[in-house]
């Protein structure tokens, strides 16, 4: 019953938001230069004038404003992204068609870095004052200050060029016509590359983040206490501190899921996955404004997804919470 | 004990403010090495490293000089890494101090606001504020300061609402300052520490976000940059891996550098706290 209401209350908050955004896209589109039907179309510049009275007509340029917003609003409402001038295909299809590959991508990576900072991150707090646990903050650190799209190319370089172990393209092999768990397979050997370095960046921040967490509820009296009654400092690390340090760990990692659908943008573009990152940077390229500000929409959404789940997550594993927000 | 003891105390913190003077050095020195622009064709294309004199990084697709696009780069990276940074701090600063020192509706608003902001995925955004404004260094410095404000002011209000009932607040209100004097002489002073070391930390991501924008061909199109180097090679990286490769080494240790001083700043301006916390 209360999850009920909660989930309704977020929901209610996310249409908010998206009706801020939608707003938000719709000024964008009249702050850029030029006609806002050649906008529309993705054909800033020179272009028929008869196919941009056409289009002035279709999106109702010819009326006053408000009667613009709200045509672009309830058109949103009803799922209507526009079209896509340049892709031939109504903007909603074409990221639909997208939105599973960066689901995939962004799941793996999700659940990679979040796994992999919460063990460095318990193992350097484990090990505060010995070398080894400084040396996996040196490293956390270092990829946190890594550039994406950079440390991407230089596993293309090493990983596909050099020691030529994995696709460095795609999301499965072109032609090879896999069907069931061959394809399985080929796309999880293509997912390595793209999920792996998308996930090193968010799991420095996962490790920092574990650490302080758990160095801070180290200095709480039940742990004391455990230890004053003799519990062994692994079943303390274990089942005292850890758990109560990842609440907050839960916390963050919802915000941050927003940060990892920007960071797809750039994975996608270096591999060429076909997810809609992938999409945003054609859409640039081909300066589909239209599409652009599609995607736009899609990856807040994406995000307050994430969000809302981290919510009910956070709830399920601290009872306590009921009404604090 | 001194600030500079204080913060050299943080060894890494030294090394980082090491490299990120070399790399200010490189920015003003680059119109002294390579007074041409970065951006003219000066020998053949796809020049390895250290084959010939005078070009140690070698050359790019167009035959440009790739040492002289790093330091050109250098000056770019820094400048808008700083500005979007001060632009952020202008509107967040104030927001949150408002928030934080009012209370009550406002607070709600502001942090509504905030929130807004904050659910909005920083890098698309910022995609598609330069998209749209067109790619220029000031649209690039807007479109990062308006992603990075938010944390800013969450701080700031943070900080006004833990001493916003301190004994030196309610005595300025008794003697009758005003609101404006408390919140501008009083408290800000207060919470410049803070402040300081996350501007430090944001500077490096700015850095980091307008690397990523140019590589994905939003940058300005007259200055050289780190991120264009890259996005300009990326496919080529299998001929010549080396020209994506300094541009992003030189993007690393910029953040890097940065990080550590902010590090370093934090251990040197907040002593009370313990060493513990990273």
């Amino acid at each position: 019953m209360l999850y009920a209401r909660l989930i309704v209350m977020r929901l209610l908050k996310a249409v908010v938001v998206l009706f801020l955004i939608v707003i938000f896209n719709f000024f964008l589109i009249h702050m850029a230069p030029g006609d806002p039907a050649a906008v529309l179309a993705g054909e800033a510049g020179a272009t028929d004038e008869q196919f941009l009275r056409q289009l002035r007509e279709q999106f109702g340029l010819d009326q006053p404003i408000y009667v613009q917003l709200w045509r672009y609003v309830s058109g949103i409402a009803m799922l209507d992204f526009g079209y896509s001038y340049r892709q031939q295909m109504p903007v909603f299809d074409l990221i639909m068609a997208r939105m599973p590959a960066t689901l995939l991508l962004t799941g793996t990576a999700f659940v990679l870095s979040l796994a992999l900072g919460i063990l460095a991150g318990s193992l350097a707090a484990a090990r505060a004052k010995k070398p080894s646990g400084s040396l996996i903050m040196a490293l956390a650190l270092l990829f946190y200050a890594t550039p994406l799209f950079w440390v991407a190319l230089m596993a293309v370089v090493l990983f596909s060029v050099y020691l030529d172990w994995l696709p460095a393209y795609g999301m499965y092999t072109v032609g090879a016509g896999y069907t069931g768990l061959a394809l399985a397979l080929d796309v999880g050997k293509h997912l390595i590359l793209p999920a792996t370095t998308l996930a090193l960046f968010f799991m420095a921040i996962y490790t920092r983040m574990t650490r302080t967490s758990m160095l801070e509820a180290s200095q709480q009296d039940y742990v004391k206490t455990a230890r004053a009654k003799g519990l062994s400092p692994r079943i303390i690390q274990r089942r005292h501190i850890l758990r109560n340090a990842l609440l907050p760990i839960i916390t963050l990692a919802g915000l941050q899921a927003g940060q990892m659908v920007g960071g797809a943008i750039l994975t996608e573009t270096v591999f060429a996955w076909p997810g809609i990152g992938r999409l945003m940077y054609e859409a640039l390229m081909q300066r589909d404004y239209n599409l652009l500000l599609g995607i736009f929409f899609f990856s807040a959404a994406l995000v307050i997804v994430f969000n809302i789940l981290t919510d009910l997550v956070y709830r399920l594993a601290d009872p306590r919470i009921k009404e604090a927000s | 004990m001194s600030f500079f003891a204080r913060f050299a105390q943080n060894r890494g913190a030294l090394i980082g403010l090491i490299i990120l003077v070399t790399i200010i050095l490189m920015a003003i020195s680059a119109p002294l090495f390579y007074p041409e622009s970065p951006w003219r064709m000066v020998q053949r294309p796809f020049l390895p490293p250290l084959e010939v004199d005078g070009f140690p990084l070698g050359t790019d697709t167009m035959g440009r000089n790739v040492a002289a696009g790093l330091m050109h780069g250098a000056w770019v990276s820094l400048l808008i890494g700083l500005v979007s940074t001060l632009v952020a701090l202008m509107i967040g600063v104030p927001l949150g101090a408002v928030a934080g020192y009012y209370g009550g509706l406002i607070d709600d608003a502001l942090m509504r606001f905030t929130e807004f902001f904050q659910t909005i995925p920083n890098f698309a955004l910022a995609i598609v504020l330069v998209a749209i404004m067109q790619p220029s260094v000031t649209s690039i410095v807007v479109a990062i300061a308006l992603v990075s404000w938010p944390p800013v002011a969450r701080l700031v209000r943070a900080e006004f609402m833990s001493l916003r009932h301190r004994e030196y607040v309610e005595a300025a209100r008794l003697v009758g300052q005003s609101n404006r004097t408390i919140i501008l002489r009083q408290i800000l002073p207060n919470t410049l520490s803070p402040i300081i070391v996350l501007a430090s930390l944001m500077v490096a991501t700015a850095i980091l976000l307008e690397s990523s924008l140019s590589f994905l061909g939003l940058g300005d199109p007259n200055v050289m940059s780190w991120g264009y180097m890259i996005g300009a090679a990326r496919t080529v990286i299998r001929q010549a891996w080396w020209l994506s490769f300094f541009p992003g080494l030189a993007i690393l240790l910029t953040v890097l550098a940065l990080n550590l001083v902010g590090e370093g700043l934090d251990d040197a301006l907040n002593p009370k706290l313990s060493r513990e916390r990273s």
